[in-house]
Formats: structure tokens, sequence, C-alpha cells
């Protein structure tokens, strides 16, 4: 349940931001999450109801963005999506794939009031 | 409540405790209780704020939500580094045998080399206890409910253990093969531990574990003639995952494979990674 820590920290960098613009309070968040980011989104989104309470963050509403995996083949440069850590290159059958998205867990942005 | 002094504090909290030591404690504060420190306000600089909208004022982050462990592992590493202390991080599932493997290494090694152990659990003290009776420094961080050691744990451990120059830092994690690979400690190596009744699909069962380990100990290798556990496979699989991925096969019960494992620790520590 590595979630809560993760919601957790979420909000934590949300209320860093906001009181720095001095805001009241953080009506939305927009949080990426790659498939490979090792965050179940189901999870997160049950997280974060509890991360939220009596923090700047209650009552907000958050978007969870998944990201979608794109990688390059270390051996042919083929550029595909796969659909796990462990998928061959399609082109040259090659593993260990550089993974160039899907891997993250980002706070993008936030509304204040 | 905690049950060692009374204090009021609920089970979320982290203890640091050593072994014959139990009266004395440490409890790290929630996370959240951290939440007006600014000590890293440089790298957040680029904010943007654009303006109003009818839904509030959008601010730009971009930013990693886990920057905060990451940047306090990278101070961790520079420690590490500047000591020349190798930290393994030891990673893998309940039961495979990381304290036992640690035991054994620690009693073997002892005169060659200088240990100091952190070990993660839960609630016991019961590993802790099992290093304490090799004779090495240990502290136990007891993580409550959490499922994971993280790098702020790991700076407050190591600032209470004080490990030497050129010593050998085992950190044994949580037994968990899913939350623990995200949360970067500052370690020089990580190893991922499994056993053999544990199967051999662990590798693309849990990949990213796997995708961020340095080495792959499988221990219990005496129950081979047992159980269905294809070693080829596993490794392969591992492979798939992580191309140039390190094993050890070794029986920490027997001590059948235990001198590789020993000369990778010489290998990998009192030298600059």
């Amino acid at each position: 349940m590595h979630e809560l820590s993760i919601a957790m920290s979420i909000v934590e960098l949300a209320e860093e931001y906001a009181g720095k613009e001095h805001a009241e309070k953080v009506t939305e968040l927009e949080i990426e999450v790659g498939d490979f980011s090792g965050v179940v989104i189901d999870a997160l989104e049950f997280a974060m109801e509890e991360a939220v309470k009596e923090s700047i963050c209650q009552g907000a509403v958050w978007k969870i963005i998944p990201v979608h995996p794109l990688a390059r083949c270390g051996s042919c440069g083929h550029t595909y999506h796969p659909d796990s850590l462990f998928q061959p290159c399609p082109a040259c059958g090659g593993y260990g794939a550089e993974i160039l998205q899907g891997e993250e867990l980002r706070l993008r942005s936030i509304l204040v009031e | 409540m905690c049950d060692t002094c009374g204090c009021g504090e609920g089970g979320e909290t982290i203890i640091l405790r050593k072994p014959g030591r139990e009266g004395a404690h440490i409890h790290l504060e929630g996370e959240h209780a951290h939440h007006h420190e600014h000590e890293h306000e440089h790298e957040h600089e680029h904010s943007h704020v654009h303006p109003q909208d009818h839904r509030g004022r959008e601010v730009v982050i971009e930013q990693n939500i886990l920057s905060k462990n990451d940047l306090l592992a990278e101070r961790n590493r520079g420690y590490f580094e500047a000591k020349k202390i190798a930290a393994f991080n030891l990673v893998s599932s309940p039961g495979s045998g990381k304290t036992s493997l640690l035991e054994r290494t620690i009693t073997a090694m002892k005169g060659k080399k200088d240990f100091f152990v952190i070990e993660g659990d839960q609630q016991t003290m019961h590993d802790a206890d099992r290093i304490h009776a090799t004779g090495v420094p240990v502290i136990q961080i007891n993580t409550g409910n959490g499922c994971h050691l993280d790098a702020r744990m790991i700076h407050e451990a190591v600032k209470e253990l004080d490990p030497g120059e050129d010593s050998v830092l085992m950190i044994e994690n949580v037994g968990n093969l899913v939350c623990p690979s995200l949360f970067d400690l500052g370690e020089s190596k990580r190893i991922v531990v499994m056993s053999v009744p544990e199967g051999d699909d662990k590798p693309i069962k849990y990949p990213t574990m796997f995708q961020s380990s340095d080495l792959c100990i499988i221990n219990k290798t005496d129950l081979l003639p047992y159980v269905d556990f294809d070693m080829e496979k596993v490794k392969n699989y591992a492979r798939q995952v992580k191309p140039e991925m390190e094993f050890i096969e070794l029986s920490v019960r027997t001590g059948e494979g235990m001198e590789p494992w020993y000369e990778w620790i010489e290998k990998n520590s009192g030298v600059l990674l």
C-alpha cells in the first residue's frame, strides 16, 4: 500500500506550491501516472481520498492522467509501445529497451484559490 | 498509542530501536509534520501561475512526486561515497532468507569487513536481535503500517548507527516485492533475494523490483530436488527485465555457494562505485 505514501507526497507537494502562491485552498490536482510507475491507479484514488482530509486540498478534485509506455530498443533503435517491462522488441526480438515514457509519477499542476 | 513510551503516537509512527536498548528509541515524525520545511526551495523556482479562471489560478508544477525521497536518497548516497561505505539494499518477499543470509555472511566475514546493519520491519525487533547476536552494530526501523523503507528513515537511522569508513552497510528492507522498488534509499547496489520454493516466475510477476536490482541471489538451492524450479528459466525471465543482472545461487542453510557471494561483497566494497 505504498499508494498512501505517494498520495501524501502529492498533497505535501501541492501544499508547498499553494503556500508560495498564498492560496487558501487547492481546488484541483492533475497527476500523471505511467503504466510502469509501479502505482495502481485505483489504489491511488482510494489513498487520495484519505490524504486530502484536513489538508489544504480537502474538497479538491483530482484528475489522474495515465501515461502509456513508449520504449526504444537498445539493439536496433526501433520505437514501440510495450505492454510489459519484459516484452521483447517487435522488430528484432531484443530485450533491455530504454523506457522513454510510462514511468511518470508527477504532479503536473494544481488550481488554487 | 506507542507501546514503548506511551506517548500517544499511532501505528503510523516510525520507530528506531537498538537491541539491548529498547527503552531508548526515536520516533520519526509523520510525513505531514514536515510540510513546512522548505529545505529545497531552489529546485522549485520555475512554477508558473496562469490567470485566474472560474475554478481558480493554475499553478504548473511538473514535478516528480517522489522528488523529496530522491533528493534525500542522493544525500545519503553522497555521504556513503564520501565515507567509502558500501550500502546494499536487500529486497525480497517475506521468508526468502534475508536475515539468515546476513547472519551467516557477517559471521563468516566479520574479520575482513566492518559490518553495520539496518533492519526494516513493520513491528518486531526479531531480526535486529538476531543480527545483534552476531556482534555487529544494528538498528531496527519499525515502519508501523508502512510497507517499505524510505530515504528519510535511512537518513535518521544512519545518524544513530554512525557506520565507520570503509564499512559495509547492509539494509534489510521490509519483506515485499512491490513497494520498496519505488523508493531509492541512496544505496550503492540493490540486491533482490529470492528462494527456490517461491517459483521461477517471480521476475516477471514483479518486474519493477527486478528491473531496479543489480544482483539476484537465489537462495535455498538445497531444496531444488524437492520443488519444480527451473534455474535457467528464472534467469531468462530476470534478464528479460534486466539484461545485465548478475546472479548468485546459494544455500544459506548448507553454506553451498556462499563463496561467490563473499567475493561479490569484497569486489563491491571499499571502492568508489
